[in-house]
């Protein structure tokens, strides 16, 4: 099987290393040769951060590069919009519809693009925008979008719903996980 | 059975399966998580050094004792440690000592970007380089044999790619070695000139006898190819990017020890092929080899020695085509990493350059104080260097200059290395002023804990260094502590220590923000009708803060309400909170 590649994307501090870790687990449980390649350090203070996942019978380089992304999942909008470059002809990009201010807008030295997700359409991207922050704080919290994205991303594959149920269990703290399988839920099902 | 595990990961699983009984290290992106993981497991004694010159000294003493033992740094952080690196290569070891080493080409979370590959030859200390997780705890079980059998202190060199990427590992059984006695040597293990002298030809006959062994050993392997038009020695990440980018079509050599290399084998690997190519990442190291070989080779020529390689660019310059997918024709803002909402270095800074001063900063979360629109820091260097280079900066400039000039450091790396210039500071008399930032913890590597916490690695209570008698005990008679939430405060206290004719220490204490204890009074309002859009509270470079219609928005799934911002608007437009937050 040739190697499939998926791209996390978010703004540091979004959870986006949770939904590469359980996704990794899952596919490791089917048997593939599986990589995920997770940015730790001062990029986790607010910056863009990646996560490359790839999969297949045998994965070379832990990293994703240009032009090889299946699916780009970002946790906001501009960062789906940055890393358009890493997708294949016809890939799909799964995005959080918010929007999260970098630093140069927020100081007024460069402008929030507009219209990004019909502007990445018209490049033939695929395009599956969601309002994961309205779900996830309907689900208890907004800590919980990266639940409700995986949710979104779990349409794409095959595993069952109690798969990925239970490798949510596994990972996230008793405490929170009734709202954390609600956050799932509600992203599967919008 | 299989797991999924990082290479830093693998690693730590390896000194379990090995034996080590003795972790001792300094935190360092991307070295961090060996460590913290080594300390999951209980059999492991595992503990955070103030520095790492101390963790290998420590894991050197644990080796003399007879128990297999381990100390990780990230790339500068052997630096600290290089001096005993060189003179353990001299004494060779009893039970195996690693030393764990991870690079950061790219520069994801470093000032430089050193390529360690230069230590190993430098000291004449053995390293192996994995390429993935899988490696990883291959080559750190290897290593250790490696150690006691050549009686040499053994380098493993990780990246950051290796460091961070999850791959397949099948992990086995602990071992445990018996331990060996330590016996009185002194002849191997008093460096002194005498016996220096008769050590130093010991350890150029364990390099020959290392380098034979790297002739035949497995993890130096030729791998075939179909297309002998090119053949490529590389090692490490970039020989996963060799193979995706070419399969088997070339031949390729895997180095998995990287110094001392073999001699016959690259030769009769170069005989096999019309042209050689070294595919590494930073330094020409394997091609220098290469060339005192005097074989003819590409390297640099075609790959910079600046930054990353990818399977990409691998492609290109070997003369293959990649095709990028389609870009907006936008321009994407850049998203650097800020301080976050709440996090107490901010109003410092504010502070610092409300007063306009020189700000030597240091290593940690606070270099982001540097950034616009605080833009409060002048220099950066290494571990400890704000409050040497203050020391300098003082005594030789002029008078305004002591006024007017503060060292910024952390809880964690003011111990690290910055007590020793404080000593200085005490010793030769500057007038200068340390303002100690501390947030209760190692906050960019990810929240380890250190010597001032209380709380030792494995999250135990522990002996806290106090800093207050700590810097009383140096000799400075001012040391004054304030809360950097409180703006007011903080200005008094540095307008003060400046103004005074000794040397002094601020203490600036506050827990980081996300700490899973810390609660928060939650979001600060924004009283729409009162704010002027003056943008006051916009200065302070909070991520939670924009403007919106020309006036204040506060994000309140960022904002923990710190206040800070309250303290600046002169309209009273930012109110108190609404309901306490936690951080879990």
């Amino acid at each position: 099987m040739e190697t499939k590649n998926i791209m996390i994307v978010g703004v540091g501090g979004q959870g986006t290393l949770l939904a590469s870790k359980l996704l990794g687990r899952l596919l490791l449980g089917r048997g593939y040769d599986v990589k995920v390649s997770e940015v730790h350090g001062m990029s986790q203070r607010g910056g863009s951060v990646v996560t490359y996942v790839r999969w297949g019978d045998r994965v070379y380089s832990p990293i994703i590069d240009k032009g090889q992304a299946d699916c780009i999942l970002s946790f906001e909008l501009l960062e789906a919009a940055r890393y358009t470059e890493f997708l294949k002809p016809g890939g799909r990009v799964i995005v959080n519809s918010q929007q999260i201010n970098p630093m140069p807008v927020v100081a007024g030295m460069a402008a929030y693009p507009e219209k990004l997700e019909e502007k990445m359409k018209a490049l033939g991207i695929d395009v599956d925008a969601l309002d994961a922050l309205s779900l996830a704080e309907e689900a208890g919290s907004s800590k919980a979008v990266n639940l409700v994205l995986m949710g979104r991303l779990a349409k794409y594959f095959d595993f069952t719903k109690e798969e990925w149920q239970d490798a949510i269990g596994r990972s996230v703290p008793p405490k929170f996980l009734e709202m954390n399988q609600k956050a799932f839920e509600l992203g599967w099902s919008a | 059975m299989k797991t999924l595990m990082l290479g830093n990961e693998a690693v730590a699983r390896g000194l379990y399966e090995a034996g080590c009984c003795f972790v001792s290290s300094y935190p360092g992106t991307p070295s961090t998580e060996i460590t913290e993981c080594a300390a999951k497991y209980e059999e492991l004694y595992a503990e955070w050094a103030p520095n790492e010159k101390v963790a290998l000294e420590a894991a050197l003493g644990a080796s003399l004792a007879g128990r297999r033992s381990f100390c990780g740094m990230k790339h500068v952080g052997l630096n600290v440690a290089a001096d005993p690196l060189f003179t353990i290569a001299y004494t060779g070891v009893n039970a195996g000592l690693l030393i764990g080493v991870a690079d950061d080409a790219g520069m994801h979370s470093s000032q430089n970007e050193q390529d360690s590959r230069h230590y190993a030859q430098a000291a004449k200390i053995p390293m192996l380089e994995p390429s993935d997780s899988a490696e990883a705890l291959e080559f750190t079980k290897l290593a250790y044999d490696l150690s006691e059998q050549f009686d040499t202190a053994v380098l493993i060199k990780m990246c950051t790619r290796v460091s961070h990427s999850q791959s397949v590992v099948e992990p086995g059984e602990r071992t445990m070695p018996e331990q060996k006695k330590y016996e009185k040597n002194p002849a191997k293990y008093i460096m002194m000139p005498a016996n220096a002298k008769k050590r130093h030809p010991e350890v150029e006959a364990r390099t020959r006898a290392l380098t034979e062994w790297a002739e035949t050993a497995a993890v130096n392997r030729v791998e075939p190819g179909q297309d002998a038009s090119c053949g490529i020695i590389t090692s490490s990440t970039c020989y996963q990017y060799v193979k995706e980018a070419f399969g088997d079509s070339y031949p390729v050599l895997k180095l998995g020890m990287i110094w001392p290399m073999p001699e016959q084998k690259i030769r009769e690997f170069a005989a096999t092929v019309e042209k050689l190519v070294v595919v590494e990442e930073l330094d020409g190291f394997i091609e220098a080899h290469c060339r005192n070989l005097g074989l003819p080779v590409s390297g640099k020529e075609l790959f910079t020695n600046i930054g990353e390689l990818s399977q990409n660019l691998v492609k290109e310059r070997l003369g293959g085509t990649v095709q990028p997918g389609a870009a907006l024709e936008e321009t994407i803002p850049a998203r650097p990493p800020v301080m976050c909402a709440g996090c107490p270095h901010r109003s410092i800074f504010y502070v610092l350059k409300k007063l306009k001063l020189t700000v030597l900063g240091d290593i940690g979360c606070y270099t982001l104080g540097a950034v616009a629109p605080l833009g409060a820091i002048d220099t950066t260097v290494c571990m400890g260097a704000s409050v040497s280079g203050l020391h300098g900066f003082v005594k030789a400039g002029d008078e305004e200059n002591a006024g007017r000039t503060v060292a910024v450091i952390g809880d964690s790396t003011f111990i690290h290395s910055g007590v020793t210039g404080l000593i200085n500071i005490a010793y030769n008399e500057s007038n200068s002023t340390v303002i100690i930032l501390d947030n209760s913890i190692t906050g960019m590597t990810g929240h380890q804990q250190n010597p001032t916490t209380g709380y030792n690695l494995k999250g135990d209570p522990c002996t806290k260094i106090d800093l207050e008698s700590l810097c009383h005990a140096v000799g400075i008679n001012r040391v004054r502590v304030v809360d950097p939430y409180d703006m007011a405060a903080c200005e008094t206290a540095v307008r003060e220590e400046l103004a005074a004719k000794e040397p002094s220490v601020i203490i600036s204490r506050r827990p980081c923000a996300l700490l899973k204890y810390v609660k928060h009074p939650g979001p600060i309002c924004v009283d729409t009708e009162k704010c002027k859009g003056c943008k006051a509270c916009m200065n302070i470079g909070c991520p939670a803060i924009s403007m919106e219609n020309g006036r204040a928005k506060i994000d309140t799934t960022l904002c923990v309400g710190c206040g800070v911002c309250r303290q600046l608007c002169k309209f009273g437009a930012l109110d108190g909170s609404r309901d306490t937050v936690d951080n879990e």
